[in-house]
């Protein structure tokens, strides 16, 4: 399989060369199709990796490929969620969903012709999401499970080649992050995008991933890459054998030697 | 409507007449000379005796006020949105609008008054000048809190700088906007009624320091009575607009209760 998205050598620091590095030496290689997660101590770089592959931040030493292409410019053929929701409170959800293709060609010049169709196609993406007949309602009116699927949404309207997710349930509780764990399992077996997830949190990479990438401390680089073997389709009480907690196990050791 | 609810629509109006009365019983208990501090009902009295000066000047304060916020929105709301747009912009303007707004608007007017003579126009501008500021840096700053994250979703879908503005920030920067007129305006009001005291021959400002010289203190305080109905209503047109255009941004429930 070709890498869909590759970086390959990449050091980069912000605000220009001399100051501190950000990632050093970072090469990663993502299949199309598959679902690779990051873990890394905090501070180690993760977000910068998710600018640097989405055109946000281009590298000063090395390369970044996206579906075969050198990155120059903002990537437009992903689509991004984060820890916070950042619904704008002024539309509803379903206008909230429209955004992206406000924004991106070539739906933005179809916008006007296209409105109804766009407004439907928004509709099924939160029923997709377990949200059916929410696109009414104003962020503020949803819980915080609920604005991030919304999220998610927003992310996927363009419908994207590639999926970057930072954190995307870290601010939620345990159950509301399980749930959406299957929402975003169940996304990626029907559209079979790739998807990148930065996270912190071992078992969510673990469940959900194909790939789990470890990074060091800053600067960060890729120290441990590790295949999860575990067969999909995953369910819950997965992440409660021996198999998926020796994987974690592992993974978290591999993050103990990285933060020393 | 339960009791609690009647009780606060009408507090506004409890609380009011409630500090009038006590104003008159203070004033009539402790003997106070009415040049010193006339009672209400004096002031009412004065407000008989000279409805037909207080009503015109009362206008053409209105007038001068309204004209000057009106540039204030229009100058304040622009020069926001470029201070908030560009950071060369707000590094360079932003010390510069401080000074200016630490000066004493009321130093200004002489300068004011040399340059377009005394009345109507000095006023204006003293009114403009003086309630730009909370404006300029109201809408800057709604700009400048866009969250980044946002930002980050928007550029790596090729927005550019002006869809982002078009999209986010400028109608996330509304209710500060919005917030800042109901500073404004009544700032608006302190800075004709101060132009009309120094150099005009209108205006309740002007009709107050006559007054003064005149020793007709229940006149000067009719003066103060006026300005004060004139900057509650036009607050309360603000809170309305507000209200209307922004509602997305005042679901909290806290000063309801």
């Amino acid at each position: 399989m070709p890498a869909f998205v590759a970086l390959d050598g990449v050091s980069h620091a912000y605000g220009g060369a001399g100051n501190a590095l950000a990632v050093e030496g970072l090469s990663i290689s993502v299949e199309t199709g598959e679902f690779a997660a990051v873990v890394g101590p905090s501070g180690c770089g993760k977000s910068t990796l998710m600018k640097l592959a989405t055109g946000l931040q281009f590298p000063h030493i090395g390369s970044v490929q996206v579906a075969g292409e050198i990155i120059r410019a903002p990537v437009k053929i992903a689509g991004m969620a984060f820890q916070a929701p950042t619904l704008l409170p002024w539309r509803t959800t379903r206008e909230n969903l429209l955004l992206p293709l406000e924004i991106v060609q070539p739906y933005r010049s179809q916008m006007r012709r296209r409105k109804k169709e766009f407004r439907q196609r928004a509709e099924n993406l939160l029923a997709s999401v377990g949200l059916a007949g929410q696109g009414e309602k104003f962020p503020w009116e949803l819980s915080g499970g609920m604005q991030q699927r919304t999220s998610l949404c927003r992310a996927l309207i363009h419908e994207p080649k590639l999926l970057m997710l930072d954190e995307p349930f870290g601010a939620l509780d345990a159950f509301t992050r399980e749930e959406l764990w299957c929402v975003i399992r169940d996304l990626h077996a029907a559209r079979k995008i790739t998807i990148v997830l930065v996270t912190h949190d071992l078992r969510e990479a673990v469940f959900l991933a194909d790939r789990v990438f470890v990074m060091s401390a800053r600067p960060g680089r890729i120290v441990v890459e590790r295949r999860i073997e575990l067969p999909r389709p995953r369910d819950i009480d997965v992440t409660f054998t021996t198999a998926f907690q020796e994987t974690v196990q592992e993974l978290r050791s591999h993050i103990v030697k990285a933060r020393a | 409507m339960s009791r609690t609810a009647t009780i606060v629509k009408l507090s506004p109006w409890l609380f009011t007449i409630g500090l009038f009365i006590i104003w008159e019983a203070a004033v009539r208990i402790f003997n106070v000379p009415e040049f010193f501090l006339p009672p209400p009902t004096a002031i009412a009295k004065a407000f008989v005796d000279f409805s037909g000066p207080l009503y015109r000047n009362s206008l053409i304060t209105l007038e001068s006020t309204l004209v000057g916020f009106a540039l204030a929105v229009g100058f304040g709301l622009l020069l926001g949105l470029l201070v908030g747009w560009s950071r060369t912009m707000y590094a360079g303007l932003y010390p510069l609008m401080i000074g200016f707004n630490a000066i004493p608007k009321v130093a200004l007017v002489p300068i004011l008054v040399l340059w377009f003579g005394i009345g109507f126009v000095p006023a204006v501008l003293t009114a403009f000048l003086i309630s730009f500021f909370p404006i300029v840096v109201n809408v800057a700053t709604g700009l400048a809190t866009i969250e980044p994250e946002l930002e980050d979703v928007l550029k790596a879908l090729g927005a550019s700088k002006l869809d982002i503005m078009r999209k986010v920030g400028i109608p996330r920067t509304l209710p500060y906007f919005f917030g800042s007129l109901k500073v404004a305006i009544t700032l608006a009001f302190v800075g004709s009624v101060i132009s009309e005291s120094v150099a005009s021959n209108y205006g309740i400002g002007n009709l107050m320091l006559q007054a003064q010289a005149q020793f007709q203190v229940p006149l000067i305080f009719a003066g103060l009575v006026v300005l004060a109905v004139e900057g509650i209503v036009m607050y309360w047109l603000m809170v309305v607009l507000e209200r209307r255009m922004t509602g997305w941004a005042q679901r909290s429930g806290f000063a309801q209760t």
